[in-house]
């Protein structure tokens, strides 16, 4: 039986273990807002992008639109964009994103596929497993600004109109409500033009193919800006519930040994009694 | 015929502008267009420089850097890949970048034209705001 030291002991370095993933529960928390700011500010462009390029998509019907980014091809050579993130500490966020995208990989054997990582936990896991790496970029969840989106998409979009990859896969987690997350495995390229509204009779101020390629690379971008966006905010609410969760499992854990200490230190003291009782009675 | 149009200024970072103007001037990629309430539907690039609303009597300018821009019934949006408050460019820097983009312009150097073309067109439209500004004070 261990002593009421060694409880003593225990229960205070449970009581550590609780301050720190209160803070970091307090600390994911003023970073979830911030995220869900920033995932909230991105949406009216984003929106009126798809709208757009659905209004221009279907003005332009008529005419025989060709371009890299539409082009389908037979799938081949796969890229697999993952959003993870940096650290762990996030339930299981990471690791049903990186299963997500191990199954993705294997319901399609005998293809070629080349894995771009966004975050370190994804890249750690496909790079000891051998996938060809692409690219690596972290610190994107921490602060992400468009133009670092931006430039991994315009990468991409290269490659996909080089005819190096057939089709672009972009798997992340979408921000569905702070309890929830949902994997999300998406297909970027080629892109599926949205459904355009009305055929309105526009004014063309630059040649409709001109704005068409124009508005598909960007309508990329803000895709992939988009993804980062959300997942950033999963991981946070993701590491908010867990360390919520850590917090009150860490309470319970003292409650308990709290318990188990009162019992020994009671039994030690009607031991005592006993002896003391026990030894004046032998006197007499 | 109605007096107003709503004018939406996004980025893909965050919402600009989203109010009922009276008129605005937008940098379209071949020039200025002019728009009033009831202008026709229209599909267009957006080029560098300087757009400016009136709300009320009172003007307000944003320095926009390239997009797009849609007038579609009574609502027209613009969607810039980046934009500025006039107030808040650092006027020399600006200064510098112009300088820097047009000396890279005139030296037959290893570049990408259409690249510095762009900076230094971006460069004199911030130049522009930003001195209006300055001259204000």
């Amino acid at each position: 039986m261990p002593s009421l030291i060694d409880f003593r002991r225990r229960i205070r370095s449970v009581k550590n273990t609780q301050q720190i993933t209160k803070a970091m529960k307090m600390v994911s928390a003023a970073k979830l807002r911030r995220a869900q700011e920033s995932v909230i500010a991105a949406r009216p462009y984003a929106n009126s992008l798809k709208d757009m390029l659905g209004n221009v998509a279907a003005a332009s019907k008529s005419m025989d639109v060709t371009h890299p980014l539409l082009m389908q091809r037979p799938e081949k050579n796969i890229q697999v964009i993952l959003i993870t993130a940096d650290r762990g500490l996030a339930g299981a966020l990471n690791t049903n994103l990186i299963r997500g995208a191990q199954k993705f990989m294997d319901e399609k054997p005998g293809i070629g596929m080349q894995l771009e990582a966004i975050g370190r936990k994804g890249r750690d896991h496909f790079k000891k497993r051998g996938v060809t790496i692409t690219g690596e970029h972290y610190n994107l969840t921490k602060k992400c600004t468009y133009e670092d989106t931006k430039a991994i998409a315009q990468s991409i979009i290269a490659r996909y109109a080089n005819a190096e990859v057939d089709a672009v896969y972009l798997i992340f987690n979408e921000f569905k409500s702070v309890m929830t997350q949902k994997l999300d495995v998406r297909r970027l390229l080629p892109i599926v033009l949205p459904e355009g509204t009305v055929a309105k009779d526009y004014i063309y101020e630059q040649p409709a193919e001109k704005l068409l390629s124009a508005l598909l690379p960007r309508y990329v971008e803000v895709e992939l800006y988009k993804a980062v966006l959300e997942s950033t905010a999963a991981e946070h609410a993701a590491r908010m519930t867990a360390m919520d969760s850590a917090s009150s499992n860490a309470a319970d854990v003292i409650e308990r040994l709290t318990l188990v200490m009162n019992r020994v230190r009671q039994a030690s003291i009607t031991r005592e009694i006993i002896e003391v009782v026990s030894g004046a009675s032998a006197l007499e | 015929m109605a007096e107003t149009f709503v004018l939406e200024i996004t980025t893909p970072e965050r919402l600009i502008a989203r109010e009922p103007v009276t008129e605005a001037q937008i940098p379209g990629l071949d020039g200025y267009l002019g728009v009033l309430p009831g202008h026709a539907a229209l599909l267009g690039e957006l080029g560098f420089g300087e757009l400016s609303y009136k709300t009320g009597g009172t003007l307000h300018h944003v320095v926009v850097h390239g997009g797009f821009v849609e007038i579609n019934g009574d609502t027209t949006r613009v969607l810039c890949t980046s934009a500025e408050m006039p107030d808040q460019i650092d006027l020399e820097r600006a200064k510098a970048a112009l300088d820097k983009a047009r000396k890279l312009l005139v030296s037959s150097g290893d570049m990408d034209i259409a690249h510095v073309l762009e900076a230094s067109k971006r460069a004199e439209a911030r130049v522009f705001a930003a001195s209006k500004v300055a001259g204000k004070k």
